[in-house]
C-alpha cells in the first residue's frame, strides 16, 4: 500500500490548484479515493464520518452482483451449447459466456465513466461513484446478442438524461440502468424483444423444437404448457437477460445487500408481496392462459427477482420514509406483474413499472411526511 | 402635424425594428424560453418537409394576423378583442389550409389536425395580445416574421435530427441507405431508432436545444 501512496503523494502537485492539470484533478481524486479512504474531513455540522462511505457502499454492491454475473456468464453458455445441441464441460460454457458477456460490461462502464468523468471535468466536481452499480446493472439486463453499438447509446442516454440533467449521482428521479433498458427496449425493440436476441447462437444450426423465446414470450402464447418447470425457473438455467434469471444468484445477492443495510428489505418484502397479490388475482381471474400460471410461478419468471433485488431497492429513486418503502414496493410488484400480463407487449412489465414508481416516489414521501405532521399537530391540539 | 411627421420619419430598420427581428431568436424565443407552442413542435417534427411546412404556414398567419390586428387595433373594443382576435386568425388558418390541400396535398394529410389547430398555437394569441394590439403594422408584421423564424429554427432543427435518426432520411431522401434492403450504414447492422419518432424524444430533444442555449446565453438562467 506504501507504494500506492507514494506514488499518489509523487503525481499529486500538477493537479492541484494552480497545477498544469488543475482541470483534470476530479480524475486523480476518483482513483486516489479508490485505494484510500479519503484525507480531508467535513467543514461544518455533523463531524462524526461513517467508514461507509459512497465508494464502499457501491462497490458492496457490485459484490453482490457478482453471482448474477457468474452465473449469467454460465447460463449464456448453457443455453448456447443446449441451442446448437452440442455437450459441453461447466468451464467450456463459462469460457463461452464470458466472451460473450465481459464486452457488455467493458462497453457499459467505459462509456458511462467516460460520461461521468466529462461532465465532473466540466463542471469541477469531484467524481461520484454511483455509475459503478449503473455500469454493473446494465449489462445483467441486456438480452446477450444486443449489439454492443446500441449499450453504449443507451448508457450514454442514461447517464447524461437519467442523471447527470438532474444534477448527477443522488439527484436522479428515475434509475439510470432501468432507464438504458427502457431506452433500448422503445429504440430498438427487434434486438430486445422477440425470439432472437436471447441465446447466442453464434448462426450454427439449432435443434429442432429450439424457439430461442424467453419463459414470459412463451407464457404469453401457451400459458402454463410454455413456461420452464418450478426448480428450473428459481436455478435460473432458462433463456433470459443475463443476469436475471437464476432467483438462487439474486437471493445471494439479496443477503449480502440486507446484511450490509445497504438494501431495504422493506421495499423487497412489499414487493414480494405485491407481485404475489396481482398474481393470486389473476389466478382468481383466469381470464387467459397466462393468467392461470400460479402466483408463486409466476414471481420466478422473467425480472422480478433481479428488480425486486437490485433495482426497486435503488436509495435514491425510491422512497425515503419506511411507510412510503412498503406503499412505494407493493405497487412495484402489483403493477410489475399487472403489466406484464395484462399487456403481453410489454413483457418487461417490471422495468416499467418501477419506472413509473420511482416517479411516484417523491409523491409517496411527500404524503407520509404530511400525514406524520397531521398526527402530530393534532396531538399538540389535544394536549393544548 | 409635426409630431406625426417625426415618427414618420424613422427608417424602416431602425435599431427598435431590428430587436424585433432578433429577440425571438435568441433571447426571447418562443419554443425555448416562453415555452409556447410546443404541442405542434412534438407532433409534426418527424420529417423535416412537415416542419418547413408548418413553420411557413405559421409565419404566414402570424404576419398577415399581426398586421390585420394592428390596423384594427384602434376600433376594436376591449371587451371582445379576444374574439376579433380568432376570427382572424381563424379565417386565415382556413386560407392556409385550403392553399397546403390544393398544392402540397401529402403534407396537409401528414399535417392532418395540426394545421387547425394553429388557431390555438399560443405563439400567435400571444404576438395579437402582446404587441400587436399596442403597435403600428409595420412593427407588427416585423414581430410576426421575427417569432415564425424563432419558432421555426427549433422546430426544423429537431425535425432533421428526428428525421435522420429515426428514419434515415432527410427530406425523404435516404441518406443513410435503404433500412429494407440493408445498404449503406444498414449493411454493417446500424438500424433506426424507433424511440426517436416517438414524442418523448422531441421533448428531449427541444431540453437538449434549452440546455445549449442557457448554457450560452447565461442571462436566460432563473435565479434560485
Amino acid at each position: 500500500m506504501k507504494l500506492f501512496k507514494n506514488l499518489f503523494d509523487s503525481l499529486r502537485p500538477p493537479f492541484e490548484k494552480g497545477g498544469k492539470f488543475e482541470k483534470l484533478w476530479p480524475l486523480l481524486d476518483g482513483f486516489e479515493t479508490f485505494m484510500f479512504v479519503p484525507g480531508h474531513s467535513t467543514k461544518k455540522g455533523a463531524h462524526i464520518r461513517d467508514g461507509i462511505d459512497l465508494k464502499r457502499t457501491m462497490i458492496t454492491v457490485v459484490i453482490a452482483l457478482v453471482p448474477c454475473l457468474l452465473f449469467g456468464m454460465w447460463n449464456v453458455g448453457h443455453q448456447h451449447f443446449l441451442a446448437v445441441g452440442q455437450d459441453a464441460e461447466l468451464m467450456e460454457k463459462f469460457i463461452y459466456g464470458a466472451i460473450k458477456v465481459l464486452p457488455l460490461v467493458i462497453v457499459s462502464y467505459g462509456v458511462g465513466l467516460g460520461v461521468e468523468f466529462i461532465f465532473c471535468i466540466k463542471n469541477g466536481h469531484s467524481i461520484q461513484e454511483g455509475f459503478l452499480v449503473s455500469g454493473m446493472l446494465i449489462p445483467l439486463i441486456m438480452p446477450v446478442e444486443v449489439p454492443l453499438w446500441m449499450v453504449a447509446i443507451a448508457t450514454a442516454f442514461a447517464v447524461v438524461f437519467g442523471k447527470e440533467v438532474f444534477g448527477g449521482t443522488g439527484m436522479n428521479i428515475l434509475n439510470p440502468a432501468l432507464t438504458a433498458r427502457a431506452f433500448l427496449f422503445f429504440a430498438y425493440p427487434t434486438k430486445m424483444s422477440g425470439n432472437s436476441v436471447w441465446v447466442a447462437t453464434d448462426g450454427m444450426a439449432t435443434v429442432d423444437g429450439f424457439t430461442g423465446a424467453t419463459a414470459l414470450g412463451n407464457a404469453v402464447e401457451k400459458g402454463m404448457a410454455g413456461v420452464p418447470p418450478y426448480m428450473d425457473s428459481i436455478m435460473g438455467w432458462i433463456p433470459g437477460s443475463i443476469g436475471e434469471t437464476s432467483v438462487i444468484a439474486i437471493l445471494i445477492g439479496a443477503g449480502v445487500l440486507i446484511y450490509s443495510g445497504i438494501g431495504s428489505w422493506r421495499i423487497m418484502l412489499s414487493m414480494l408481496i405485491g407481485g404475489y397479490v396481482m398474481g393470486m388475482i389473476f389466478n382468481a381471474w383466469e381470464a387467459n392462459a397466462y393468467m392461470q400460471i400460479p402466483a408463486h410461478h409466476q414471481l420466478m419468471l422473467g425480472g422480478f427477482f433481479f428488480g425486486m433485488v437490485f433495482m426497486a431497492t435503488d436509495p435514491v429513486s425510491a422512497s425515503q420514509t419506511a411507510t412510503g418503502k412498503w406503499i412505494y414496493g407493493f405497487f412495484c410488484g402489483l403493477l410489475g406483474i399487472l403489466i406484464r400480463v395484462v399487456n403481453p407487449a410489454y413483457p418487461e412489465g417490471i422495468m416499467m413499472a418501477i419506472l413509473f414508481m420511482n416517479v411516484m416516489a417523491p409523491l409517496i414521501d411527500h404524503y407520509v411526511i404530511q400525514a406524520n405532521i397531521n398526527k402530530r399537530l393534532k396531538r399538540a391540539k389535544v394536549a393544548a | 402635424m409635426a409630431e406625426v411627421a417625426t415618427v414618420e420619419k424613422e427608417p424602416l430598420f431602425s435599431k427598435k425594428n431590428r430587436q424585433l427581428l432578433k429577440d425571438p431568436l435568441d433571447d426571447q424565443n418562443p419554443i425555448t424560453v416562453q415555452v409556447l407552442g410546443i404541442c405542434s413542435a412534438l407532433a409534426i417534427t418527424t420529417q423535416v418537409k412537415n416542419a418547413v411546412v408548418m413553420t411557413l404556414s405559421v409565419m404566414f398567419v402570424m404576419m398577415a394576423g399581426n398586421v390585420i390586428i394592428s390596423i384594427l387595433r384602434n376600433r376594436i373594443p376591449d371587451r371582445i378583442r379576444i374574439i376579433v382576435q380568432l376570427v382572424v386568425v381563424a379565417a386565415l388558418v382556413i386560407l392556409v389550409d385550403q392553399v397546403l390541400k390544393a398544392f402540397v396535398y401529402d403534407v396537409s394529410k401528414q399535417l392532418s389536425v395540426f394545421v387547425g389547430l394553429i388557431i390555438t398555437n399560443c405563439i400567435i394569441m400571444g404576438r395579437l395580445e402582446a404587441f400587436a394590439l399596442a403597435n403600428k403594422p409595420w412593427p407588427s408584421l416585423l414581430d410576426g416574421f421575427g417569432n415564425a423564424i424563432g419558432y421555426g429554427w427549433v422546430l426544423v432543427i429537431v425535425a432533421v435530427v428526428r428525421e435522420l435518426f429515426g428514419s434515415g432520411k432527410l427530406f425523404g431522401i435516404e441518406l443513410l441507405g435503404n433500412a429494407t434492403a440493408k445498404t449503406g450504414l444498414y449493411s454493417i447492422g446500424y438500424m433506426n431508432n424507433n424511440m426517436i419518432i416517438l414524442p418523448p424524444m422531441a421533448l428531449i430533444l427541444v431540453g437538449i436545444i434549452i440546455w445549449i442555449q442557457r448554457a450560452r446565453n447565461t442571462q436566460l438562467i432563473e435565479s434560485h
